[in-house]
């Protein structure tokens, strides 16, 4: 195997770092390694190591190795591999949408509200559909908050109406209208068969048949939820891992002043 | 347990075990009074009702809603179908079908005395007896002339969401050496006062559990232990709001082992209390006689409160399932009482506390398989680390004796497990298992070291929450947030419609015949 994972030979490329052409990076610069690892519904054999190569190179990898090769059972086969990538990405030319508001801390939340509102902002939250997940939205809500961020319960300038977890879209969205919410907080655990995505827009849906899509600002977080997903469904943000409470309510009070919802 | 590794205070166990029994004996008090439509639909399917009219409602719900809305919910489903078999000749399965075409109309049958009912519904409840018999006695011989793996069982999880994938999953399992198979239920489908009927190729995060889908498993396991030589357990959820209906339907397909914890549907499924904690008793009388291994949810506990600083609440919960199984006649063999191995891995010496409580876990109850649960909580996209974290548990697993090790996935913060994730999970198990096969009977722990008082001091914790609960009782206790900061009210949540008082006429012979019985 020329030019195997230890190959001494010289590695004939350009070694300068060049962000519009980006590579993966192995131990030498625009080595393009990568590391992959999958599952194929076939047989163990050489066949079956020449497909995983096959899918490699098609994948625009250079130098395919199987490395590891095993039958879980008859007829699926795991594969660790690795190859050199061709590809290049422009690492220059990228925008990734991001929530566009200054995140502030407690004081400043609670000060900004008072100074630019002038009244506390209402905002409801609970986990949705059939997920039963509420650590998420515990951690952003409850008093308690997480990894040492205080959660909306604890804000001055906050009132946070935080309904658990299973809770109907229907549900979610009578509780906001009776309490007169100025922001809905939507946490989706699972994702298996992308279940996440189609409550959230069956969500949308019905905000946007209540008639309060544009009276509230609509906000969604979990795991896999990203601001551009979350746009993409009609959300006005979206939140990840890792958010903590003043990333919210630094997001909502700005949006809101910044909509001039007050009038 | 004069050979404690921990030099465990028994005073302090024995005490703890006491007040865990008035705990559960309060509860007892309350449960012997009420039915649910759960157990009554248990009944219902006992004496052989089964299948679903033409807009796929089953038969058991229509009997029992049909009885609930005459108001006769209280004298219970035994009561009505054992006096319409006595006064009409009409057998349960009769009935039910007359009362879904429409065609019923004896509900006014006068009342004939209690022993005639009994006598005339004999046969049938004998038939249903020993149907479940033969299940136990059949698993009995399997496991006899196949043989099992050794303990700590392998546990794994399918839950693809397609009974049939899942099948596949499971017997890729099976080969690589699991020795327990558990088929995850979607989301949803504990909050779904009927049983779906038949096989189910959608879900999400698992499928429902249906009878037809513990046929298919079961066979698909009895294929596989073939080939390997060992017996497969199957695994799935008797709980929820039709605890006792899936307990029955397990016990007729052979399901070795369920999940089956009330207090794990109050506080993570927004159950109603007082209906979990009867259709509970029911359900575990028939998983006592069926011979089938409970397993207890109060690793959740640490999923959402600290691992460390909550592990009492884990141990006393412990105690009072055991009471609570003891009562249903559920022999300490077959009780696979919860815990976890939860802790912040950036605790230091967190491995150590881990395993002073799963050394402390297995002495105080050492007849039973418990169940360990893995790291969740902690487990991130970092797949590397998060094997390196399993690889610790297993260690932890395989040196405390542990009965069932559910085994961890690197993938867990990520998905539900492919096919070459439980792989993985498998052959580390294995290897460490291998590797540590004696370590138990080899290494002791220091006197005063970190090992034993941590033990100590999760006990004393333990025993003063019992305490209060003793005070305060079960309901009280769920509704303050003692366990897993959760709090529940005693009216709130789930199912509590379903609940009913029994009258005078009540009857269901089957507690006597079934409890502590084999
Ligand atoms: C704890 C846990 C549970 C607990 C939940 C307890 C509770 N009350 O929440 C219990 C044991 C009950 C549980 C049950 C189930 N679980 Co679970 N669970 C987990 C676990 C271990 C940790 C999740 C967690 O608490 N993370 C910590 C929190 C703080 O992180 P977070 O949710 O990402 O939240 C942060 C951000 O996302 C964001 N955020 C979240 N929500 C929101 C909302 C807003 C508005 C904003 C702004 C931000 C925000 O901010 C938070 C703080 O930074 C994960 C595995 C893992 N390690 O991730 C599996 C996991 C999530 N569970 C899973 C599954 C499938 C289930 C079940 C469906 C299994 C089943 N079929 O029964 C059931 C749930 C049934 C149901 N009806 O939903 C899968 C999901 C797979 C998938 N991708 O679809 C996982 C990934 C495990 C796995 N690999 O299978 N689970």
């Amino acid at each position: 195997m020329g030019g195997g994972l230890y190959s001494t030979e010289l590695q004939d490329f350009d070694k300068t770092l060049d962000l519009t052409q980006v590579k993966p990076y192995g131990d030498t610069m625009n080595d393009g390694k990568v590391q992959l690892s999958f599952t194929l519904p076939v047989p163990f054999g050489p066949e079956a190591v020449e497909a995983a190569k096959q899918l490699l190179r098609s994948m625009g990898m250079e130098n395919p190795q199987v490395v590891f090769s095993r039958e879980l059972t008859p007829g699926f086969t795991f594969f660790n591999c690795y190859g050199n990538l061709q590809h290049t990405v422009n690492y220059a030319g990228i925008h990734v949408p991001k929530v566009e508001s200054t995140v502030m801390d407690m004081h400043g939340i609670d000060r900004y509200i008072t100074e630019h509102i002038g009244r506390k902002l209402v905002l409801v939250g609970a986990s949705t559909g059939t997920d039963a997940h509420t650590v998420g939205i515990d951690a952003i809500m409850n008093m308690k908050g997480y990894a040492g961020h205080y959660g909306l319960e604890r804000y001055e300038m906050i009132e946070a109406y935080n309904l658990g977890s299973q809770v109907t879209n229907e549900e979610m969205i009578a509780k906001a209208l009776e309490i007169k919410a100025d922001a809905i907080l939507i946490s989706q655990t699972v994702t298996q068969k992308d279940i996440h995505i189609k409550n959230l827009s069956e969500f949308i849906e019905m905000a946007q048949a209540e008639g309060i899509r544009d009276r509230m600002i609509l906000v969604c977080g979990g795991p896999r939820i990203s601001h551009e997903l979350a746009r993409e469904i009609g959300f006005d943000a979206g939140f990840g891992t890792n958010t903590y409470a003043e990333d919210v309510a630094s997001f909502v009070a700005q949006e809101f002043e910044k909509r001039k919802m007050n009038q | 347990m004069s050979t404690s590794k921990l030099d465990l205070d028994l005073k302090k166990v024995e005490s703890a075990r006491n007040m865990a029994g008035e705990i559960a004996g309060q509860v007892q008090r309350f449960v012997e009074n009420y039915t649910t439509v759960a157990v009554e639909r248990t009944l219902c399917r006992l004496t052989g009702i089964d299948g679903t009219d033409s807009d796929g409602i089953p038969l058991p719900n229509l009997v029992v809603d049909a009885l609930k809305e005459k108001g006769m919910l209280g004298d219970g489903a035994l009561h009505f179908l054992g006096n319409v078999l006595c006064r009409k000749g009409m057998t349960p399965d009769q009935t039910a079908r007359a009362i879904s075409g429409g065609t019923f109309v004896s509900w006014d049958l006068p009342v004939s005395p209690h022993r005639d009912i009994e006598e005339a519904l004999k046969p049938v409840i004998d038939k249903s007896i020993a149907r479940i018999r033969e299940k136990r006695l059949e698993r009995e011989h399997n496991l006899k002339r196949l043989g099992e793996g050794p303990r700590p069982y392998l546990y794994v999880i399918v839950a693809t969401g397609n009974i049939y994938e899942d099948a596949v999953q499971a017997q890729a399992a099976a080969r690589q050496g699991a020795d327990i198979i558990a088929v995850i239920r979607t989301t949803g489908q504990s909050l779904l006062d009927f049983v779906p009927f038949g096989a189910t190729t959608e879900g999400f995060g698992g499928t429902f559990a249906t009878q037809e889908n513990f046929r298919i498993m079961r066979k698909a396991l009895d294929q596989v232990g073939e080939e390997t030589g060992r017996y497969i357990r199957l695994c799935n959820y008797c709980s929820g709001l039709c605890m006792p209906e899936i307990a029955v339907m397990g016990a007729f397909e052979g399901l070795d082992v369920m999940l089956n914890d009330a207090l794990y549907g109050i506080l993570f499924r927004d159950i109603n209390m007082q209906r979990t904690l009867v259709d509970q008793y029911f359900s575990r009388i028939i998983n006592g006689f069926a011979g089938v291994i409970i397993n207890t949810g109060e690793d959740n506990y640490l999923t959402t409160a600290d691992a460390f600083e909550e592990a009492h609440t884990v141990l006393a919960s412990d105690f009072i399932n055991e009471q609570l199984a003891l009562i249903a006649g559920l022999p300490p063999e077959q009780m696979g009482l919860g815990h976890a191995f939860e802790m912040d891995p950036g605790l230091e010496n967190a491995f150590l506390y881990e395993l002073a409580q799963a050394q402390m876990t297995r002495e105080i109850f050492p007849e039973a398989p418990l169940k360990y649960m893995p790291p969740t909580k902690f487990m991130t996209g970092n797949i590397f680390r998060g094997h390196i974290q399993d690889a610790l548990f297993n260690l932890a697993g395989i040196w405390t004796g542990q009965g069932i090790q559910l085994l961890g996935m690197p993938t867990e913060a990520i998905h539900t497990p492919f096919m070459s994730d439980r792989y993985l999970s498998i052959e580390n198990a294995r290897y460490i298992f291998t590797s540590f096969r004696s370590i138990g009977e080899e290494v002791e722990f220091k006197k005063n070291g970190i090992i034993r008082k941590r033990a100590a001091r999760v006990l004393e914790d333990a025993c003063r929450l019992l305490e209060k609960l003793r005070e305060e009782g079960l309901f009280t206790a769920l509704e303050k947030g003692y366990f897993a900061n959760i709090r529940r009210s005693r009216d709130g949540g789930k199912g509590l419609e379903g609940v009913t008082r029994k009258s005078s006429l009540y009857m269901n012979p089957y507690i006597e015949l079934l409890k502590g019985n084999k």
